[in-house]
């Protein structure tokens, strides 16, 4: 036959240049060419000859013509090609079954996380963290877990639109080079951009470039969370970014901050934090945590010793802190209250005992003058160039955020601005209330957005272009302490988006570069090197790019620039005060349509799907609340309406509300979840305030928490001990009640492989990093707030918090459970239908083909780690997330039971490899998806039958012990007692 | 002694009359088979309809069951038994009484039987139906129960037997069997009588067949007389192996209130109670509609009432000792779980179950309440719900609240639990009516055998 002669590339920029009427004009003429009938015979050969023949022709042809443009012009298209680079082998050796992994990393508020992607058959599954990387130190936390569901996300932006239509890249770039030309005339007098925060060296350059273009062109960078490292202008005489080093230091105190668990460089603080707490490592010389804050954190629950004080009362500890170590400083007058004093006494004594080991933090929450006095009081202490250097900033902003971002409101309120162009944030949603933002935005003839979803911003925009995502995109990205990763796609872009610098470079004059073009050009300028390939590609391997950290600078904290404490300016009518936290599961909003992270217990409430109003007990006593009840909170002439939860330890009068709920347009996922905090968020003082009313509306609302209740009573569940006590008796207590009874029965002898898993409770913050990794690895599906509200989650590993004491300030606990596949396990003996069976290895398998659903099992699990698919839970229908599951595990159906099998899929792949090459797996190559993504390192998983594992020689620690050993289920699980450091010098609580 | 003589002095020694003075053989068969031979009364037809419109519900709320999934009830992770597993201990615990009343009373030569004994033993096959129904709804996958039965399979997997569910399987479907067969085979002399007296041509086809050609000779009734005696030799074990068995569904697992060596005889006791309160309840409406007074007397309404009171007393013990050993133990566990019974959430439900379970049928004590119909019947009412309860507080509350304090959680059952339990009712009635429609209720030729016994004694 002879080949048809149509050209699809014309045909299809054709199209794209096509709009509605014209659209379909241009596929008739098409229609009723030669060529174009002879192609439809040959594609078509079956019908054509029926059709063809048929009254319907004309028809019959359209309609080929349109499934012609539906699927295959508009769709997917040919890329040039790109090479990108994986982390083990080259792509040539692509091998389907085996996974090839891909280091790239993940811009968060414009720090780098770096990764190693895991991809299968081209398609990117699973994150782990990249052990190279200085930020990742091999570990993820949960939004870098959970960002694969954000690739596969069905509500994602898809097409270009403008005024709400779909429509095409080329018509945007026509519509830039508009732009272009009239603002070129003006030297881009009315023309803003708004960007997200952002660290990138690539981006920079084009920032460059593009202000060359336009000087008069001004630039805003906004996040509604963020920047507290540069809130050091005053006190140092410019911007510095700090870097701690914690594995130098003795004594911590946090000033509100939480910075095992969020802020840049979170995961390498918690590690070396963890390092110096470790009951394996050197524990006679562990360190000491002081914090103090309003509500509990994660870092706060690991503390040894916590001060639950309002967000507004931490100046006044901080300036009493300053001069007890001897800084000039100013008192506030009457504050803090004594017994505060003596908290400080005793911490400012023990941190002068570790001058120079020492290191006091301020938090993103706390306003500059806090961070200005930690500082001082750091240089005070002598840290400075030890504990905690200081860098040029790794971000590009130079200026703080609200400042931005409230001179572009004013600037559009004037009607200064003419063209918008906002990326990478939405500021509709996140802008503080009293700014008027979405009212200044209107007066703006020509606003442009670019972003992942059509989110509130959007909605305001004419012009919506979508975002790739970083999986799907080039770029480059730097890490809390300055290193650079090159920032390598894993799949080419899903739907038709572009990266900043794809969307940026429309309003330059080479409008339609790609981003991998670009990020090569600027690396070939900045490598210097001779063979640029060779370093191409070996930075895209290792995931990093060398020597790029940012070096110290030498910088002296001035206490003289320190302003005196603010006298109390408003009358306010209650000296309640409102403290707005990011979320610890959505962050400030940017994730709310992410399901896992929507049911991700957050670490201390182990809320899901909601946010809510958190009161101290006192609190809630004094305005006879409990939990659930809806209240209306009313700050500086706002009010919203919340849910109360009570926790304990929070500080007396002070409400802590976390951002990121609430969202008009986010997805179906996000939609109506929460209430929106940012309704009350004031510009002049967006972290906290007095002058809180709340009251009572007599309704309730459901909170869906997946634990409620955190007392042990005298169950004997978390064991923990202080250093003193551990250090006097050598012989600690840990093996009480841990004998394995007698039995009739003759023991298993584990000849070959025996798994079994060591957790030290002690260093786990609670982040929850591990949940999510687990929900990634095994495909679990996510059920919904209707569903948790039914207690039926379907997290294989969760994370128990308990409390010990009082709750005004309670000790604070992290147990992750998970199956412990017991020796003894009491759920073998009762399924009916042995689908739940003990494997050689000493793995308790679940084998769901078998499992006809009696739940027998769970019921007779003491620690209820199984669960069962009450319903078809995992989604079965949305195509884009077929290509996000692991294929190695099994997508389970209704009516089956699961649990965690230990990453059995990881364990299979290892032994075949291992016994490929004739040789036993060996300690460390099977890591399971918790244990990789634990910033801390506090889950161990390994052989018990090496006596050189890790997990062999803590088993046989004297802290280890077993969670309801005295059941003898015989686990093969081992927890290692929480060890805690107390100050007895430090006032009793 | 011959076996007559024995029979005899029996029914000499029994005092009141079994049966009601003034009837011979004929009255006997017309009185208890004109219920089968006449027309069905309005009364009949009203509540057959209800009952079939009851498992008309009970089909909707399996198809939703089969179609969604178990995510429909309130069960949950921990509480993952609710209705379901109460539901089907609570009705295979009220067919014991059929199966005592038959079987164990007739090889104890308990004349008073006679009257109730098909009866309950009708009862009995009909409630193991409706129980057996539940462990296959409540499985998430229905549709491979099959597993649980031990056939040969390409897979050459058998069942696992140390789980009592597969116990369960064997206990229900012998206890089924069994009961299925004594009780069609004492039929067969009265399926007989009805083929000879039947008028309509389709209702003596329908006799015949099912009488299986019963001629009621002498040789007949000597291999009758031998095959029931050892049908209710077999049945007899069962009577305490079943519950037993079913009772190990719990006390086999490591669950505080549910592992436990008591549960045993506690249940079995348990069944009986709420077997024989369940006999009332049917039979105390039923004698009255149907004019049955002169069969089922006032001494078997007293006699029964006593039986209750007994097995009450026994169950009230389980309760007692379950306290004792909480506290004797020393486990914090055990001591947790009395505590979280008595004062948790689910506490009302506990301080109800003493009210009708241990409180309330004391009143039996007193030989006025025993011999009043309507008191009778109310407390029978009250001691099922009783039982129920009871089954409720041992599923649910050792499950909601366990060992580890971070998996607690509640337990609300949904309407489709109350559906599926209501339209087990259906199943049930529905059932049971067509029984007294089609079947004759009480054992004729027991009938007719004992006043003879009675008439001939009083000749001698």
């Amino acid at each position: 036959m002879k080949p048809s002669r149509i050209d699809p590339e014309a045909i299809r920029s054709r199209l794209r240049q096509a709009q509605g009427r014209d659209y379909w004009k241009t596929l008739e003429e098409l229609t009723n060419t030669e060529e174009f009938q002879r192609w439809a015979e040959d594609e078509f050969p079956h019908r054509s000859i029926e059709w063809l023949r048929s009254p319907n022709r004309r028809e019959a042809l359209r309609l080929m013509a349109a499934s012609f443009a539906l699927a295959g012009l508009t769709g997917c298209t040919v890329q040039p090609q790109e090479q990108i680079v994986p982390y083990v082998r080259q792509p040539e050796q692509l091998v389907p079954g085996r996974p090839l992994f891909f280091a790239t990393a993940m811009p968060i508020c414009g720090y780098g996380l770096g990764l190693l992607v895991e991809s299968h058959e081209g398609r990117p599954t699973k994150v782990e963290g990249n052990p190279a990387h200085p930020g990742s130190l091999g570990a993820t936390d949960a939004f870098a877990q959970a960002s694969v569901l954000t690739l596969y996300d069905p509500d994602r932006s898809r097409a270009v639109t403008f005024r709400n239509r779909i429509t095409t890249w080329p018509r945007f770039l026509t519509e830039a080079a508009g732009i272009r030309e009239r603002q070129s005339a003006t030297g881009g007098a009315g023309l803003r951009f708004l960007l997200g925060a952002t660290s990138s060296p690539t981006l920079a350059e084009e920032i460059r470039e593009l202000q060359a273009a336009y000087p008069k062109a001004l630039w805003h960078f906004y996040e509604p969370v963020g920047g507290a490292g540069a809130r050091s202008a005053a006190v140092f005489g410019r911007r510095l970014h700090p870097i701690f080093d914690l594995t130098a230091v003795d004594v911590i105190l946090s000033l509100d901050a939480d910075f095992l668990a969020s802020g840049p460089g979170c995961l390498v603080y918690s590690r070396q934090f963890a390092d110096r707490r470790r009951v394996t490592g050197d524990i006679k010389n562990m360190n000491r945590l002081y914090v103090a804050e309003p509500a509990l954190t994660s870092t706060g629950s690991v503390a040894d010793h916590r001060l639950p004080i309002r967000a507004v009362d931490v100046e006044p500890l901080a300036r009493a802190l300053a001069r007890e170590v001897g800084a000039a400083v100013e008192e506030a007058p009457g504050k803090p209250g004594d017994a505060q004093r003596a908290w400080i006494k005793a911490a400012a004594a023990d941190l002068q005992r570790a001058r120079g080991r020492s290191l006091v933090v301020a938090g993103e929450g706390q306003p500059p003058a806090v961070h200005a006095l930690a500082y001082v009081i750091n240089e005070a202490l002598g840290n400075a160039g030890r504990t905690v250097r200081y860098t040029e900033p790794v971000l590009l902003n130079t200026e703080d955020y609200m400042q931005s971002l409230g001179a572009l409101a004013e600037a559009m309120r004037q009607g200064q601005v003419d063209t918008l162009v906002i990326a990478g944030t939405n500021p509709v949603y996140t802008a503080p209330a009293d700014l008027g933002f979405a009212e200044a935005m209107a007066l703006v003839p020509t606003r442009i957005h670019l972003g992942l979803y059509r989110d509130e911003t959007a909605e305001l925009c004419q012009w919506h272009i979508p975002e790739t995502h970083f999986l799907e995109s080039w770029g480059d990205v730097r890490a809390y302490d300055g290193t650079v990763s090159i920032i390598q796609p894993l799949i080419k872009p899903l739907y038709d988006g572009r990266s900043i610098y794809e969307f940026l470079a429309a309003f330059t004059t080479a409008p339609d570069r790609r981003g991998y073009d670009m990020i090569r050009a600027y690396w070939r300028k900045q490598s210097g090197s001779t063979d640029f390939e060779t370093f191409w590609r070996t930075v895209l391997h290792n995931g990093v790019v060398p020597n790029t950290q940012a070096s110290s600078v030498a910088a002296a904290a001035n206490a003289g620039a320190i302003p005196p404490p603010a006298p109390s300016a408003e009358i306010v009518a209650t000296n309640v005060e409102i403290v707005f936290r990011p979320d610890p599961t959505v962050w400030d909003g940017r994730f709310a349509n992410n399901g896992w992270l929507q049911e991700l217990p957050k670490p201390i409430s182990k809320l899901t799907w909601d946010n809510a109003a958190l009161i101290s007990p006192a609190t809630a006593k004094a305005l006879g609340l409990r939990d659930e009840d809806v209240v209306e909170v009313s700050y500086r002439g706002r009010s919203v309406r919340a849910p109360v939860l009570v926790m304990p330890g929070h500080a007396d009068d002070s409400v802590t509300v976390h951002l990121g709920y609430g969202r008009r347009r986010a997805g179906s996922v996000a939609q109506g979840r929460g209430f929106d905090a940012y309704q009350l968020r004031t510009f002049d003082r967006p972290w906290f305030g007095e002058g809180v009313e709340i009251r009572k509306l007599g309704e309730t609302y459901s909170l869906a928490r997946t634990q409620g209740h955190h007392e042990m009573g005298r169950r004997d569940l978390v064991r923990s001990v202080t250093l003193k006590e551990l250090l006097k008796n050598s012989a600690s207590t840990a093996h009480e009640g841990q004998h394995p009874a007698l039995s009739l029965y003759p023991e298993y002898a584990y000849f070959g492989y025996a798994w079994g898993m060591v957790i030290d409770q002690g260093i786990c913050t609670g982040c929850s990093a591990c949940v999510v990794a687990c929900q990634a690895e095994n495909n679990i599906p996510v059920v919904g707030k209707a569903q948790v509200l039914r207690s039926r989650e379907m997290h294989w590993l969760r994370i128990d918090v308990y409390y010990r004491g009082e709750p005004e300030n309670p000790d604070v606990y992290h147990q992750p459970m998970l199956c412990q596949h017991c020796e003894r396990a009491p759920c073998e003996p009762v399924c009916p239908v042995a689908a739940t069976v003990h494997s050689a290895d000493g793995l308790n398998q679940m084998v769901y083909n078998r499992c006809v659903g009696t739940r027998y099992c769970s019921n007779n699990c003491p620690y209820k780690v199984r669960r069962f698919n009450f319903f078809l839970y995992s989604d079965w229908y949305t195509p884009s997330l077929y290509a996000m599951r692991n294929p190695n595990v099994t997508v389970r159906s209704r009516g089956v039971m699961e649990k965690c099998t230990f990453c059995v899929q990881r364990i299979e792949s290892a032994k075949i490899q291992a016994s490929k090459m004739n040789r036993r797996v060996e300690e460390g190559e099977i890591v399971t998806a918790c244990q990789a993504a634990c910033p801390t390192r506090a889950i161990h998983f390994g052989d018990l039958n090496n006596p050189n594992s890790a997990v062999a020689q803590m088993r046989r620690h004297q802290l280890g012990y077993q969670v309801l050993a005295e059941l003898d289920t015989q686990p093969r699980i081992s927890y290692l007692e929480v060890v805690r450091n107390p100050n007895s010098e430090m006032p009793e609580a | 002694m011959s076996v007559d003589d024995q029979r005899t002095t029996v029914a000499r020694q029994s005092g009141e009359p079994l049966v009601a003075p003034g009837h011979d053989l004929e009255s006997v068969n017309e009185q208890i088979n004109r219920i089968v031979l006449r027309p069905a009364g309005s009364g009949w037809l009203f509540g057959f309809t209800v009952a079939f419109l009851l498992l008309i519900g009970l089909m909707f709320a399996v198809l939703a069951l089969m179609t969604r999934g178990t995510g429909i009830w309130g069960i949950n992770i921990p509480v993952a038994w609710g209705f379901a597993i109460i539901n089907f201990v609570w009705w295979i615990g009220i067919g014991h009484a059929g199966t005592l009343i038959s079987a164990i009373l007739l090889l104890l030569k308990q004349q008073w039987r006679t009257s109730i004994n098909r009866f309950a033993e009708a009862m009995t096959l009909f409630a193991v139906a409706c129980a057996a129904l539940f462990p296959i709804l409540h499985l998430g996958r229905p549709w491979v129960f099959y597993w649980l039965l031990p056939y040969p399979n390409s897979m050459q997997l058998w069942p696992q037997p140390r789980s009592p569910l597969i116990w369960d399987v064997f206990a229900v479907t012998t206890y089924g069997t069994v009961s299925f067969l004594f009780w069609y085979v004492g039929l067969i002399p009265d399926l007989a009588t009805l083929r000879d007296r039947a008028v309509e041509p389709l209702k003596r086809k329908f006799y015949g067949i099912v009488s299986l050609g019963w001629r009621g000779s002498a040789m007949h009734w000597r291999r009758y007389e031998m095959l029931y005696l050892l049908l209710a030799g077999v049945s007899t074990p069962l009577v305490v192996s079943v519950h037993s068995i079913v009772s190990f569904d719990f006390a086999v697992s490591v669950l505080p209130g549910w592992h436990t060596t008591i549960f045993p005889p506690y249940f079995v006791a348990g069944a009986i109670y709420s077997g024989f309160a369940m006999v009332l309840t049917l039979t105390i409406p039923i004698r009255k509609i149907y004019h049955l007074e002169d069969f089922i007397t006032m001494r078997h309404l007293d006699t029964m009432a006593k039986v209750m009171l007994g097995t009450g007393w026994i169950v009230a013990y389980g309760y007692l000792m379950e306290l004792f050993v909480a506290w004797y133990s020393g486990s914090y566990f055990e001591q947790f779980l009395v505590r979280n019974r008595l004062f948790g959430p689910f506490g009302p439900a506990y301080w109800g179950l003493i009210l009708t379970n241990v409180a309330l049928p004391q009143a039996l004590w007193s030989r006025r309440v025993r011999r009043n119909p309507v008191l009778l019947w109310c407390l029978s009412l009250v001691i099922n719900t009783g039982m129920w309860l009871e089954r409720f507080i041992i599923v649910i509350v050792s499950l909601h609240r366990d060992f580890l304090p971070s998996s607690w959680g509640m337990y609300y059952p949904t309407a489709w639990d109350w559906a599926t339990y209501l339209g087990t009712f259906g199943l049930f009635f529905t059932l049971l009516f067509l029984f007294i429609r089609f079947l004759p209720m009480i054992s004729n030729f027991e009938m007719r055998e004992l006043v003879h016994r009675t008439s001939t004694e009083g000749e001698h």
